[in-house]
């Protein structure tokens, strides 16, 4: 690891001015950032810790609209229990990801800007329609996530939080790169009042998607049934050493109809 | 350069060092606590888990500033004096290492899972929970053995303690 200054945040205003040091980056759970940092992939001047910003952390639950802190844990989002009753399907995606150890540390901010082509909130958050607030603004899910490891944040804007109504049904399939333990293909389906939302990491060259393949089938009939006949195109999909786009194409009707079913059990 | 305190193992300690140190190198070299290991490069192997704040995490993912402040407690810390943790006596009574690289950053993850799982462990959760740990030699299958027996020694004694209690 090349040298760096290490910043402790007071706040999110304290966490803002010190981003304008150097090639200041933000330090969140760590679990992305300290290994590129490790293998010299990435070389911040300064590093921005906002991980113990209690304004960052914890869930909050009021009927159905879920409010979730940027620096909340995987750990915690896995275990609350709220969330666990309003929105199980989230929860349960938090506890796939990584390992025990990842999970204690890593963040739910530090997920989404990070934005990686196949981790697991992205998908989360694009098929529950959420709101990712920063000290900015807010931004629609369908308008944040813009490619591999891009999203509308500009420089030195930080996510606070993310924000979503829990939808009536919902469910997260994941089939696993057993190594690594990210998504080869995960998808998270949701039925709300606004309709059915069904998308697809792990598997697209720009990133995470919608499948509008899914969505239609889905739409007049939420049942895996409806799915039977689903054919999901290789256009667009990566082929790499762990899968090809043909096997990608399979395996995202495969997840969809295991989502489907786990929704509606 | 930044000065980092920390209690490990229930002393106070505090020195100076460079942002960039990880937290298992200032345990390692400047504390001299070599019972945490480094296994590899990308935060994928577990041998150097540790306890910070009570929570199993990798200690060369976090930098050792960044753990300042916290309290920590490594494989040296879990003994009474020469009475092994249960979790440490499990591993030695079912032969759960061979070479033993991975064996410290087992026991930590160990000692937190079962602390997770009050209710006991069965096989499923345990190779599952291991996801992070990983072992070149033995199979896992004595590892596995032995975070069983632990657990249920451990809430054996926990109620045995309760009704003593009571
Ligand atoms: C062994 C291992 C396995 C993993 N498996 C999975 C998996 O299965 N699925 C999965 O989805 N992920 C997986 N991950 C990644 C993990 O989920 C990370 O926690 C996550 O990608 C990054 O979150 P973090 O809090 O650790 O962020 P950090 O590493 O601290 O930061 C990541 C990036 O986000 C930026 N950032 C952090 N916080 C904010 C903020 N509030 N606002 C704006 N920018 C911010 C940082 O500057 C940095 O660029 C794995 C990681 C490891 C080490
Ligand atoms: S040395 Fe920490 S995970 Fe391998
Ligand atoms: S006993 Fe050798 S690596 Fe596990």
């Amino acid at each position: 690891m090349y040298s760096v200054n290490y910043h402790r945040a007071s706040s999110v205003a304290d966490a803002a001015r010190l981003l304008k040091n150097g090639d200041a980056k933000l330090l969140s759970g760590g679990m992305t950032l300290i290994p590129a940092m490790k293998t010299r992939l990435a070389a911040p001047s300064d590093l921005v810790d906002v991980s113990r910003l209690k304004d960052l952390q914890g869930i909050k639950v009021s009927g159905k609209a879920v409010t979730i802190g940027a620096a909340t844990t995987h750990y915690d989002v896995s275990t609350d229990e709220k969330l666990r009753k309003a929105c199980p399907a989230l929860a349960h995606m938090a506890s796939l990801i990584g390992d025990p150890a990842v999970r204690y540390k890593g963040t739910i901010g530090g997920s989404i800007a990070n934005n990686d082509p196949a981790a697991d909130y992205p998908a989360a958050l694009l098929a529950l329609g959420a709101t990712i607030v920063t000290n900015k603004r807010e931004i629609a899910a369908d308008k944040f996530f813009k490619g591999l490891f891009e999203t509308a944040l500009k420089d030195g804007e930080i996510v606070t939080a993310v924000s979503f109504t829990a939808p009536a049904k919902a469910a997260y399939q994941k089939f696993r790169n057993p190594a690594s333990r990210y998504a080869i293909v995960g998808v998270f389906v949701t039925k709300g009042k606004d309709g059915v939302r069904a998308a697809v990491t792990g598997a697209g060259e720009d990133g995470v998607f919608r499948s509008k393949e899914i969505e239609a089938a889905l739409a007049k009939n939420f049942d895996v049934a409806a799915l039977g006949n689903l054919k999901v195109s290789a256009k667009g999909l990566m082929s790499d050493i762990h899968a090809s786009a043909d096997y990608r194409a399979n395996l995202i009707a495969v997840m969809a109809k295991r989502a489907v079913a786990a929704a509606n059990a | 350069m930044s000065d980092v305190s920390l209690t490990v193992n229930g002393k106070r300690v505090s020195g100076s060092t460079e942002d960039r140190t990880l937290l298992v190198h200032f345990l390692r070299e400047h504390l001299g606590l070599t019972g945490t290991h480094v296994g590899c490069d990308t935060s994928q192997c577990g041998a150097c888990v540790v306890h910070v704040d009570g929570r199993a995490v990798k200690s060369c993912t976090m930098l050792a500033v960044q753990a300042s402040g916290s309290s920590i407690v490594t494989i040296e810390g879990l003994a009474d004096g020469a009475e092994l943790h249960p979790v440490q006596a499990a591993f030695k009574e079912h032969h759960g290492l061979q070479c033993g690289f991975c064996t410290p950053g087992m026991i930590m993850a160990a000692t937190d899972m079962i602390a997770r799982h009050p209710q006991g462990l069965d096989e499923a959760i345990v190779r599952a929970e291991l996801d992070g740990n990983i072992c070149r030699c033995t199979g896992y299958h004595n590892i596995v053995k032995a975070i069983l027996a632990a657990s249920a020694a451990m809430s054996k004694g926990a109620k045995g303690k309760a009704k003593q209690a009571a």
